[in-house]
């Protein structure tokens, strides 16, 4: 198991979202963030204030997924975030120790694959 | 001038005694009155009403139009409240500064010349110079009012501005700023100028008899027809279709809502320029009509889904000001009922089935004020009568109104999509209409102004100034 850790752009989230529906990956946390990554900081200005913005907005993504669908999770993730300009973002793979499904108390690979909606 | 006062002061001060009994705000009045002849002697007004002091200006009337100049005035920074609520929270600030800009330019452009081209005498399409530049327009009393001409000025103005400012709910989170500046410029002086002189300045459409008593016509059908040709013309939101935009501040559009009825009492009442029967009608209109249209709407929301939304009453209630608008001086107060209710069907179902369709007018300007607005305009020539102040509709046995008003209605519509199409197609040869993805995707807060609506300051770097201002302005990306 891993756990793909993905920091992306707030305005691709839907786009990464409906990429991995389609690429079969269920189950994630989406959190937002603040980050800086190298991009070009923007400048505001309130009054005689100037400011350089330098953390931007980011949507975090967090998904533990079985081995043979790290892969895929990270395909789908990089298709749909990429813009081309610097602060597209990272993926980040992690290992993972162990997972337990709290409401069943499966463990490892069972816990991590998604119930058949049948 | 200061000098010159003080020698009039002692001249009149006979005629200042008695007015020491007057109200003060006509005290006002008559003072600054005299600064006009002072400063102005030799350029008489040409207005007939000119001739030295009228009686006529009624202060009660005037105190009555000052009020509701404020109260429409207001309006605008209540529609940026309720157009700000409607969009997501990264384009909160350009979506309410294209509210707040259209004050300053369109008002000043009312000013210099909007006015003139409306309200002066000229021909049966367009006004006349005589009011260039506020040139011969002072406290002397307007021709058919008692209130002074410079007071009528300001009201019209006001209504000139929210006019403009309503077609950027169709426009939101991707026009470029600069460019629907220009269009707004543009638009006031050669769309609504002139709409507005057709109906009320002495135009074709008011000789023929057409009713518009507080600018159903001239404000919402000239803003929804424009709305609809420019949400065309700019092109859908880049994920429109895809991605669902939610409102990111229901109450505030709320209030936004509530601001804009309490506004809309001076724009309906405070047409009737005068403190009388007809400004009362107008009032308690304006008041029901909303009422029936809110009750009704809340009705047909039960009825397709079983649950009542606080946006849609934000909706209904803008859609029953909008209908009652043209008719609140010429119907009885049970017709207003009628007509906030029916006026509540027509707007429900285009607003519904406009989010399936391709035309991303955003916040529904179409729907509210394009639709409301025609449906208003025809049920005025279905209810009006003599009794109540206005020339008999259908139901008092003339069909001929309803027909008046449909040409009416006709020819606001194709003058406006006309109009507002060149004006588009002159500024998208000179500059880009749209905002590029980049900047779109981040929100138009930051690209267009450089200020974020909710921020907490963190990971803000203060930057300390530089001799040349222009060294830390944010940097402009404007690829294709």
């Amino acid at each position: 198991m891993k756990l793909v850790v993905a920091i992306i752009r707030p305005e691709r989230l839907n786009a990464v979202l409906e990429s991995l529906y389609n690429a079969d990956v269920r189950g994630l946390t989406v959190s937002k963030v603040q980050g800086h990554g190298g991009e070009v900081e923007h400048v505001e200005n309130y009054r005689g204030v100037t400011v350089k913005m330098d953390l931007q907005a980011k949507m975090r993504l967090e998904i533990g997924v079985s081995e043979s669908f790290v892969q895929p999770t990270v395909d789908a993730i990089v298709h749909a975030a990429r813009t081309g300009d610097v602060g597209d973002g990272k993926i980040f793979v992690l290992p993972v120790e162990r997972v337990i499904r709290i409401r069943t108390g499966e463990e490892d690979t069972r816990a991590v694959t998604p119930e058949d909606r049948d | 001038m200061h000098a010159k006062n003080c020698t009039i002061r002692c001249l009149c001060t006979t005629n200042r005694n008695k007015r020491a009994s007057l109200p003060i705000i006509y005290q006002l009045i008559l003072h600054f009155r005299q600064d006009f002849y002072i400063i102005r002697p030799f350029q008489p007004d040409p207005t007939p009403a000119a001739a030295p002091v009228q009686p006529a200006n009624t202060p009660v009337d005037t105190l009555f139009v000052i009020i509701s100049t404020a109260l429409v005035l207001l309006m605008t920074p209540a529609l940026a409240l309720f157009y700000g609520g409607l969009v997501r929270a990264k384009n909160i600030l350009n979506t309410m500064m294209m509210s707040l800009a259209a004050i300053g330019l369109v008002g000043v452009l009312w000013a210099l010349a909007g006015y003139s081209l409306a309200f002066s005498t000229g021909g049966a399409f367009v006004g006349g110079m005589h009011h260039l530049a506020l040139a011969n327009i002072g406290f002397a009393v307007r021709d058919g009012t008692t209130i002074p001409h410079l007071l009528y000025f300001a009201y019209q103005g006001t209504f000139a501005v929210i006019t403009a400012a309503l077609i950027s709910g169709a426009i939101v989170e991707r026009m470029r700023f600069s460019a629907y500046l220009a269009f707004i410029a543009l638009w006031s002086l050669i769309v609504y100028a002139p709409v507005a002189h057709w109906v009320w300045g002495g135009g074709w459409l008011g000789a023929m008899g057409v009713l518009d008593f507080a600018g159903g016509t001239v404000v919402h059908i000239t803003a929804g027809t424009a709305a609809w040709v420019t949400a065309i013309m700019v092109g859908q939101r880049r994920d429109y279709g895809r991605q669902a935009f939610l409102p990111h501040n229901v109450p505030m559009m709320l209030t936004g809502a509530a601001l804009l009825w309490f506004g809309w009492v001076g724009f309906n009442g405070g047409s009737a320029l005068a403190v009388n029967s007809v400004a009362v009608q107008a009032t308690v209109n304006t008041v029901l009509a909303p009422m029936a249209t809110l009750a009704t709407w809340i009705l047909l929301e039960y009825r397709r889904t079983g649950r009542a939304t606080a946006v849609g009453a934000g909706t209904a209630i803008v859609v029953g000001l909008v209908a009652i608008t043209p008719a609140c001086g010429f119907v009885s107060p049970r017709a207003a009922l009628a007509i906030g209710a029916i006026a509540a069907f027509p707007s429900y179902f285009v607003i519904l089935k406009r989010a399936a369709t391709r035309l991303d007018d955003s916040l529904d300007v179409v729907g509210a004020h394009g639709v409301g607005g025609v449906v208003g305009a025809l049920l005025t020539g279905v209810f009006a009568s003599k009794a109540w102040g206005g020339a008999d509709g259908l139901l008092h046995g003339a069909p001929s109104q309803l027909l008046k008003q449909l040409i009416g209605v006709g020819a606001t519509i194709g003058w406006t999509a006309v109009a507002t199409w060149g004006i588009l197609v002159i500024i998208s040869a000179v500059t880009t209409l749209r905002a590029d993805a980049r900047d779109e995707a981040a929100g138009l807060d930051v690209a267009d102004h450089g200020e974020e609506g909710y921020t907490d300051g963190e990971g803000a770097i203060l930057v300390l100034q530089t001799a040349d201002p222009t060294a830390n302005r944010a940097p402009v990306r404007r690829s294709a």
